[in-house]
């Protein structure tokens, strides 16, 4: 059977499993809504949170970068899986006890201040939106590449779904389809990995397989055989350090305590029934992301090796056909520079910018690209002097690999599935923050503390909606710096939420005039040296511009310092929290109480 | 009032000084095979092979992560354990 129709029959299946269990959980409390009634089982709460955790980045992005940055692709790896341990040991079960629906709600009862629950919600409102554009355009793309359907439709096929379930069934909704993606997303991004290792290694775990010698020579291992064939094309060596030691630790602990800080991602563990619950939780959502986070960069490698096995020095017209059909769509591109018809792939940019393709329109209307002597497709790109003429996506790394593997055309549909799901469940956990900060934090909690519960109900599923549609139209309008301001959002988080929260639990001295301070100094230290770099003077954002030659993908860790050391000082200077803030502190880090009902308060 | 949460204060800030130094301990071997073993001496360690591995390359983008997991699964274990002690004191 066709790609094609494949790939419309597995995806709508899943999505048909999603709406079923949209419907099933429809929620009719606010607590139902923001926090799935504190009913979800640890290991399906763990399955959601990996799966919210897991976008079409983690899924169809990591590998890719990390295939093209080699051993300095480690900061991804390590960087957004430690900061489950210190969501564990440092924050869930803390706030799990805490016990009420939000983040910005913890910050304003713990800091006993409006002001602070305002700061914070105007903090996850900006690092949750700026999230969810990038997976909304994800979404787009994979439905483009892959069902042949405009990426506008695509964008909103995708609001239409998770419009539905998410505003019908909130966090509850929203936490049973993620196990759902969980399982497509896992299963989609293994199978090709399990063929490919065979293939290369002869080792069906990729995990070993990454380790292990290649097939046809002779004991060499992949990884020293990699390291050769980079070497000889004039990359560096896959295995070696390029980054500075500084900046590669901070970028790995501003992933790490960014994540920890990520609201989306907190929230997740509000929704189980007990504290210890909460810690357990933590354990299985680690377990199932190492299960993809432990693969992708086995699969970086396989693919790397593929491509530089099988690409450089190539004759155009003898490239395998998963070349044409990449460059078909927009992800490879050829400049024959000394004319010899043959693929010379070294290092250095082929030409400036992003492939720009020469195409031309027929009489019906349809964009036809113009080729060259070789059958090449022509770019109006100005090329470099440099040798090499081959431009890679990287994201092509994911999404190549059934095909270059020669897997049956029903995998390649499984992958867009996948891709689909991660992008999907991630998108839902954000538009809830967005719709609870507006509806509980602000409306509720700020403006209207008289509000009945059926209201916010009604309201955060207006908030919701809206959400979906002011994403839906980023993603569809992406600003051109998508990536970029993802890093941001994670810069932020460490640098506002992470230092607040764990002072707000580890410290009863901590108080208002110290953590607003600090926070809006995290804040806008980290904002501006981002936008310096990244918007204002990108020609200087190089290791010799930077502070400490700290990249801006890093700086959120630099905030963070200031945050904890200008709450510190601050604090010190201030009156202490009142009595009551104190006995909370102290109830949070008790044990529960086995006959306390920790009902779904909100108090 | 008072009474009960003297007796309280006595168990739970023991309860809160275990909690602590374990956070202390996992939090070290969390610092050290991530930004130690995978960053800072990653160049000595990779004069150790395993496999097809240099050992630090391989705690940067595989050891880790199974530490991270094992940790975790560590402090469950623990705080279990903990709360169940000091929860029955409790209902004393």
């Amino acid at each position: 059977m066709d790609v094609q129709y494949w790939t419309y029959l597995i995806v709508g299946l899943t999505f048909a499993l999603y709406i079923g269990i949209a419907i099933w959980a429809k929620a009719s409390t606010t607590g139902e809504f923001y926090i799935a009634g504190k009913g979800v089982p640890a290991l399906a709460n763990g399955m959601a949170t990996a799966a919210d955790w897991m976008s079409a980045a983690s899924f169809l992005g990591m590998a890719g970068i990390i295939s093209f940055a080699g051993y300095d692709g480690s900061v991804y790896l390590m960087g957004w899986t430690g900061g489950y341990v210190l969501l564990a040991l440092l924050l869930a079960p803390y706030l799990r006890k805490f016990g009420h629906f939000t983040v910005p709600d913890f910050v304003g009862d713990r800091y006993y201040s409006k002001t602070a629950r305002v700061v914070a919600l105007f903090c996850a409102i900006f690092i949750s939106f700026t999230y969810v554009c990038g997976q909304m355009r994800g979404v787009g793309i994979v439905f483009s590449k892959f069902l042949d359907v405009s990426i506008f439709w695509g964008v909103i096929i995708g609001m239409a779904i998770v419009f539905f379930y998410a505003v019908l069934g909130g966090m509850k909704g929203i936490t049973y389809t993620q196990v759902a993606q969980y399982c497509v997303l896992i299963f989609a991004f293994m199978v090709p990995a399990i063929f490919i290792s065979i293939q290369l290694t002869g080792n069906p775990i990729p995990q070993l397989g990454f380790g292990d010698t290649a097939v046809g020579s002779e004991g060499v291992y992949l990884l020293d055989k990699l390291d050769g064939l980079s070497q000889d094309l004039g990359f560096a060596k896959y295995t070696e350090r390029q980054g500075s030691k500084l900046d590669l630790f901070a970028i790995t602990l501003a992933l790490m305590v960014g994540t920890a800080g990520l609201p989306h991602v907190i929230i997740r563990f509000y929704t189980v029934k007990k504290v210890s619950a909460a810690r357990v939780s933590a354990f299985w959502a680690l377990l199932f992301i190492a299960i993809l986070y432990t693969t992708a960069p086995a699969v970086a490698v396989f693919a790397r090796t593929n491509l530089l096995e099988t690409i450089p020095e190539k004759a155009y017209s003898e490239v395998p056909g998963w070349f044409k059909k990449w460059e078909n769509a927009d992800l490879i591109a050829w400049i024959d520079k000394n004319k010899d018809g043959k693929i010379q792939y070294v290092a250095g940019k082929s030409f400036e910018g992003k492939p720009d393709y020469a195409v031309t329109q027929n009489d019906a209307g349809d964009t036809i690209p113009l080729r060259g002597t070789n059958d090449e497709r022509l770019l109006k790109n100005k090329p470099t002097e440099g040798a090499n003429e081959l431009f890679v996506d990287r994201d092509i790394m994911v999404l190549a690999n059934p095909e270059i593997a020669n897997l049956p055309n029903w995998v390649i549909a499984l992958v867009a599935a996948g891709g689909l799901a991660a992008a999907l469940s991630t998108a839902a956990g954000l538009l809830l923050v967005i719709s609870t900060s507006v509806a509980h934090d602000f409306v509720k909690k700020t403006i209207n503390p008289g509000m009945s519960d059926k209201s916010e109900l009604i309201v955060a599923r207006m908030a919701a909606a809206i959400a979906v549609l002011i994403a839906g139209y980023f993603g569809l309008h992406p600003p051109g710096f998508v990536a970029e301001v993802v890093a941001f959002a994670f810069g932020l988080a460490a640098a506002s939420f992470f230092p607040a929260i764990i002072m707000g639990i580890f410290s009863k001295r901590m108080n208002r005039e110290g953590a607003i301070t600090g926070m809006i100094v995290g804040i806008t230290f980290t904002t501006a040296y981002i936008i310096y770099f990244q918007f204002i003077n990108k020609a200087d954002s190089n290791p010799d511009h930077w502070w400490f030659g700290i990249s801006p993908k890093g700086i959120g860790a630099v905030g963070m310092l200031l945050n904890f050391v200008v709450s510190f000082v601050v604090s010190a200077v201030t009156p202490k929290p009142p009595q009551d803030v104190v006995d909370m502190i102290e109830n949070i880090r008790q044990p529960e109480d086995e006959d306390e009902e920790l009902e779904v308060s909100d108090h | 009032m008072s009474e009960k949460s003297q007796d309280k204060s006595n168990g739970s800030s023991a309860y809160w000084r275990a909690n602590l130094k374990w956070v202390g301990i996992l939090l070290s071997i969390w610092f050290i095979v991530s930004y130690g073993c995978g960053i800072l001496f990653v160049d000595q360690l990779d004069k150790i092979r395993l496999g097809g591995f240099g050992l630090g390359f391989w705690f940067a983008q595989q050891g880790s992560i199974y530490v991270f997991v094992i940790l975790i699964a560590i402090y469950v274990k623990v705080m279990n354990r903990l709360d169940k002690k000091y929860s029955v004191k409790k209902k004393d």
